[in-house]
């Protein structure tokens, strides 16, 4: 057990100060928003939850919500056991490891409007080679104009855009399993699934909820991808959240329920990791009694 | 059997392989082309190779000026995010303390918030600070999202060094600083090396917030890129060309922490 030292906050001290200043303090300043109604910079009504209330019954927004939502599940369900099948799959070590290894982080490095612009190419049924073997192939493929093409190739560019971190995090929790667990298991006769279900899964546990945390937060606040390749269209088929509150906040300048709405938002996305946080927390413990010393 | 097994792993790696590479491989094609061909012929590769697209870019200060800006940014912002992460780390790999796992908790919710939140209240901070367009600014505002990470990636890496090798360390008289400083982090050298990796790379692809907070001095090349768009039409050539040039630092990045990724960054946490 780590020993009590009070102390150590003299040690993250510093780390509490750089996010207080540039997150409590922003954040204080939505909250602040969210309850007035700023007429001009010396006008201002205190107009309590009626923000709130105005965005909680905004139809739009709901839309925008339900397509959030349904977005982040698609991509956790795509991108995870792909992650892991390809982290499976990757040679252990070589030449070869490196030589995959830096190809699949290429994609991660790519800055997001260009990770936009790639595809928006890409998907052209005129110039680019994704959009003009399908047309070949005889499907009537059109980002811009069908609703489900635009969503299908947000929902595709996700995954070749992030399907490599979680592979690379499983990669590298799969290279610290000891390889006294393998022989262990070869010992026991243990099939293929097995090995994967008892030794390799409960021993990801860590490197998954950095996964699944990461991508379920990071798809639930998607902004630029979408915005350059679909600019949230057609009509609001991809819009999401971030979207839709940066075209209030900026487009339209409704600073009252803009902040309303990034409160919501927060809270809507601090909820969901504080019970995938406990959930994973929770499955880890239960899968960690097989092995010893799990 | 194990045989066949091996090879469907191969191919099903190898196909991957490719959906990956095409779409970037498609934009260097296109970086190599003329507009006309762009836009004219259908073809794999280019037929009349050409380098203009990325001589504009590097003969116009417009264009180079903010590869420049970002990579002083995101400098800025990965040392900084790593020395305030360092000690923190240490603090929650190795002792209890007051709301300790609030605290963690708290961190990792930044890591959580929608830049798109942030835009306003950023704008409103660094104007009254008298930070805009600056460098500082934007290295300051990815922090937020940086730092929660950084922290939680060097606490696993912390976690599986043995606490003997610190218990030792203080009997033989160091002091924290120097224990830290000569022995502790060249322990952990592959988990900064890790966590740099991931630092630079949340900052250099974000495109909100530095969009915001810059305009002219400190403008980075993913809101150069955006701009030039719009104004300019499709200049597509020139586009892909500047896409290609903004993989072209993280490529580098890669090759030098290949090695610690593949040691395995969760060594403390499974």
């Amino acid at each position: 057990m780590k020993p009590v030292n009070h102390k150590a906050w003299l040690l993250i001290l510093p780390v509490v100060v750089c996010v207080a200043f540039s997150a409590i303090l922003p954040l204080m300043t939505v909250v602040n928003y969210s309850v007035q109604d700023i007429i001009s910079p010396e006008r201002r009504v205190f107009v309590g939850t009626e923000w709130f209330k105005m965005v909680m019954r905004d139809g739009e927004l709901h839309d925008a919500l339900l397509r959030q939502i349904t977005f982040s599940i698609a991509v956790l369900v795509v991108e995870v056991p792909l992650g892991i099948m390809l982290a499976l799959s990757m040679p252990p070590s070589g030449w070869k490891a490196s030589a995959v290894l830096v190809l699949l982080a290429m994609s991660l490095l790519i800055p997001w409007n260009v990770v936009g612009t790639i595809w928006q190419i890409f998907g052209r049924t005129d110039i680019g080679l994704f959009g003009a073997a399908l047309a070949r192939l005889g499907f009537d493929y059109n980002y811009t104009g069908s609703a489900t093409d635009a969503w299908l190739t947000v929902l595709l560019m996700d995954v070749w855009h992030w399907t490599s971190l979680v592979a690379l995090l499983c990669y590298a929790g799969l290279r610290a399993i000891p390889n006294a667990y393998y022989q262990a298991a070869q010992i026991d006769g243990a099939s293929r699934f097995a090995v994967f279900r008892y030794i390799e899964l409960p021993k990801l546990r860590g490197v998954l909820m950095i996964a699944v945390l990461l991508r379920f937060m990071d798809s639930f606040m998607i902004y630029t991808e979408p915005f350059v390749l679909t600019g949230g269209g057609p009509g609001n088929s991809t819009t999401f959240l971030s979207q839709y509150l940066t075209q209030k906040a900026v487009g339209q300048f409704d600073v009252g329920p803009a902040a309303a709405f990034s409160l919501i938002y927060f809270l809507i996305i601090l909820l969901m990791c504080f019970i995938l946080y406990n959930w994973m927390q929770r499955v880890g413990t239960s899968d960690a009694s097989t092995p010893p010393n799990g | 059997m194990a045989k066949s097994r091996i090879d469907v792993r191969t191919v099903f790696l190898v196909a991957y392989l490719v959906f990956s590479i095409l779409p970037i491989y498609w934009m260097v094609n296109m970086s190599f082309k003329t507009n006309d061909e762009i836009l004219g012929v259908f073809s794999l590769w280019p037929r009349r190779f050409t380098w203009a697209n990325y001589a504009t870019i590097f003969t116009d200060v417009s264009w180079y000026s903010g590869y420049i800006n970002s990579m002083i940014y995101v400098a800025m912002n990965t040392v900084m995010s790593i020395a305030v992460a360092l000690p923190a780390a240490y603090a929650f790999s190795r002792y209890r303390f007051l709301g300790d796992k609030h605290v963690f908790f708290w961190l990792l919710t930044n890591r959580m918030t929608p830049p798109a939140i942030f835009l306003l209240p950023f704008f409103q901070l660094y104007t009254t600070l008298g930070l805009m367009d600056t460098h500082v600014a934007v290295a300051l505002a990815h922090l937020v999202f940086n730092v929660p990470l950084a922290v939680w990636i060097l606490e696993g890496f912390m976690s599986g060094v043995p606490r003997e090798i610190d218990e030792t360390a203080y009997i033989d008289g160091y002091s924290f600083p120097r224990f830290f400083l000569t022995i502790f982090v060249p322990l952990i050298k592959a988990g900064i090396g890790v966590t740099a990796f991931f630092c630079f790379m949340f900052s250099w692809v974000e495109l909100l917030m530095a969009r915001t907070l810059t305009s002219v001095n400190a403008k980075p090349i993913v809101a150069t890129m955006t701009r030039t768009v719009s104004a300019a039409g499709m200049d597509w050539g020139t586009l892909a060309a500047a896409g290609v040039l903004t993989i072209l630092p993280g490529a580098i990045v890669i090759w030098f922490v290949r090695h610690y990724i593949a040691k395995g960054f969760a060594m403390g946490r499974v």
